[in-house]
């Protein structure tokens, strides 16, 4: 992919603080992509909220602010630097959240910033549970049965359903915070209503717990060329029901034979193509450790 | 117990035997791939090999039933940096020390691969021997009396002996009746130097049956069954053994459509006027990154071969279809008017990324 040569400056959305669902890899990817532009002259303004990370060293942007990562202060910044191109898609959770409300409260238009990598529609569609859920169908991939809460009295189908336990998951939060497993209706019902408080959408997914399955991830990267790899994949040491981050992780996965590995390679790559990404995506999976379902 | 690794260049490693004692030799090479090991050690392209498996640990999801890639282990040698023998997956039925035993393979493990992949990518591939029970000396005298890799024609010992039939019910050969009737939509002659089941069954996905001949058979033996498409197998050694199927192949070439995987792609390079090199160190491996010319596209391709297409030499038609992205080198032709194409890398996969499956396809289209 030939390099774009109308952009001189770009502004680049750091990782923010470093807990679960936006950990360290971030500001190593964000790091790399500021270490990349400049490599092709481009000014980088970076604007990151953790002052402790490797990417606001002082040699890694040409300017640097050390801001709350909100439309507010990302609105300043945008209208003091004029930036060409906003990069978000390095940030993790944190850095998408914030270019759709700039986007949504129409900064980026105001002052003709790009958004570049991954078009807003395609982070709405991953993020996006419901949608999200009806493109796995429209590609054939397996995706367990499930139900989109907006309100606590939809909760009348799943707990009839006879599928116990259920998980809930909140829509745009960090790490799935404010979600939880759920083994009968009681449970259900409040773990739901901490979830729609928490959601950015107030929305929640319940959906059949996949308790002892493996967990599988990859990490896929696709250019505007439709040029798509997996730069690794990784196989969490503990099966699903043990969250990630009370658990470790290993890249390359260690149990998955070839077959297996490139069954979950193949619909990484199938579902980053179909939501459009254009950058990098994680992508994860889970395998049924007794036959090739996942 | 104690094992060495000797190369033609004295360079030697100390390791603990793997598989059986004894001692064995080949053309030591490697291969990146993270996992595959399984489908890497029944490839018939790795007879005459000793392969070094550059991932540390191998054997965490020990050997299964069904994931073979020809009917027998292929591989001379295997050298591998550390084993499991507690492997961990639901179709594993035995550890790659158990397989590797049963099958009276020599093999070696405990011993620095990065150190020794360094080596022949700086120095190129080159003969070697594992021994339990010889001294460096001894193994070197030995590995110098016996022929090198390049100077046999492998392609005749790993090739079927009879002509066989697969379709989509085939899990092994099944028996051919040259009076039969096609049992699927297509029927496709492949021509084995040392084919992988795995071509055999994508080609069945896409209902096409198979008859796979020896790579000796005639081109009236092969036009005999009546077939939409000739397929030409990958295979060990060098191809310049291969004469007489460059011979066979010209003659198939403007009465049926030709598709060459690896191997194929050497042998219709020298059907076009080419020749082929011995690569350095060759490619093998999971992830070589290959661009196809037509449309500017990058697939990740899975990769196993030691000689190259020279592209200079190329005529009548056939031109430089897909390159390597990693030394420039030829990866893939095509004809200009007629249906003649080849892949040098494995659209097969098997194992690998499936990127390029989709060749088979663009093959079957070819026979409507």
């Amino acid at each position: 992919m030939p390099l774009d040569t109308s952009l001189k400056r770009v502004m680049v959305i750091g990782s923010g603080p470093i807990i679960i669902g936006q950990a360290a890899e971030f500001d190593y990817a964000g790091s790399q992509a500021c270490r990349a532009l400049r490599e092709d002259n481009i000014e980088v303004i970076l604007l990151n909220s953790n002052p402790a990370t490797i990417m606001t060293d002082l040699d890694m942007a040409d300017r640097i602010y050390i801001e709350p990562l909100n439309v507010e202060f990302a609105s300043r910044v945008i209208e003091r630097e004029r930036p060409d191109g906003l990069l978000p898609t390095l940030g993790g959770q944190t850095g998408l959240n914030l270019a759709t409300q700039l986007a949504e409260a129409g900064i980026l238009q105001k002052y003709n910033v790009r958004l570049l990598g991954t078009p807003l529609e395609a982070i709405r569609k991953a993020e996006d549970r419901d949608e999200f859920r009806t493109l796995m169908r429209s590609l054939g991939e397996p995706v367990p049965e499930s139900w989109i809460i907006t309100d606590e009295a939809q909760l009348a189908e799943p707990a009839s359903s006879g599928i116990w336990p259920l998980i809930v998951r909140p829509a745009y939060t960090m790490g799935g915070s404010g979600g939880g497993i759920a083994h009968n209706i009681d449970q259900l019902t409040e773990i739901t209503r901490r979830g729609l408080a928490l959601s950015m959408r107030h929305q929640v997914m319940v959906e059949r717990y996949l308790q002892g399955w493996k967990e599988v991830e990859y990490e896929v990267m696709r250019d505007s060329n439709d040029t798509a790899i997996t730069i690794c994949n990784m196989e969490n040491f503990d099966p699903m029901g043990v969250h990630t981050g009370d658990s470790i992780v290993i890249a390359p996965s260690q149990t998955l034979t070839d077959r297996e590995y490139q069954m979950l390679r193949s619909a990484s790559l199938r579902i980053i193509r179909s939501l459009g990404i254009e950058g990098g995506c994680n992508v994860q999976l889970s395998l049924d450790p007794h036959s090739f379902r996942y | 117990m104690k094992a060495l690794l000797v190369l033609e260049d004295g360079k030697t490693f100390e390791g603990i035997s793997l598989g059986v004692t004894g001692n064995t030799q080949g053309e030591v090479v490697f291969n990146t791939g993270m996992t595959g090991y399984q489908e890497i050690l029944t490839d018939p392209s790795y007879a005459g090999q000793i392969v070094t498996l550059t991932y540390p640990l191998i054997g965490n999801y020990g050997i299964n039933e069904d994931d073979g890639e020809s009917r027998d282990v292929q591989v001379r040698g295997l050298i591998v940096h550390e084993t499991s023998d507690m492997p961990s997956n639901w179709r594993s039925r035995k550890t790659l020390h158990a397989y590797l035993t049963e099958k009276s393979i020599v093999a070696i493990q405990g011993i620095d691969t990065r150190a020794l992949t360094r080596h022949l990518r700086g120095d190129g591939v080159k003969m070697g021997t594992i021994t339990t029970n010889e001294t460096a000396e001894e193994a070197i005298s030995r590995l110098q009396a016996s022929p090198r890799y390049d100077s046999v024609e492998l392609n005749r010992l790993v090739t079927t002996e009879n002509t066989y039939l697969w379709n989509r019910q085939s899990t092994s050969p099944d028996v051919y009746d040259p009076t039969s009737k096609p049992t699927e939509k297509f029927r496709v002659a492949v021509i084995d130097c040392g084919v992988k089941y795995n071509i055999l069954r994508s080609l069945a996905l896409l209902n096409c049956e198979t008859v796979v001949f020896p790579c000796t058979a005639t081109h009236a033996e092969i036009l005999s069954c009546n077939p939409h498409g000739v397929m030409l197998s990958p295979g060990p050694g060098d191809p310049s053994h291969l004469g007489y199927l460059v011979e066979t192949v010209r003659r198939i070439v403007g009465i049926k459509p030709i598709m060459g995987v690896c191997l194929g792609n050497q042998i219709l390079g020298s059907v076009f006027g080419s020749r082929t090199f011995k690569l350095k160190f060759g490619h093998r491996g999971s992830n070589h990154p290959i661009k196809d010319l037509n449309t500017g596209k990058v697939y990740i391709t899975s990769q196993n071969h030691g000689y190259a297409v020279d592209p200079d030499a190329l005529k009548d038609g056939m031109e430089v279809a897909h390159i390597n992205l990693n030394d420039g080198t030829v990866e893939g032709l095509k004809h200009k008017e007629l249906p003649i194409f080849s892949i040098q890398y494995h659209p097969e996969a098997s194992p690998g990324p499936k990127d390029s499956m989709f060749f088979f396809e663009e093959f079957v289209r070819s026979f409507t």
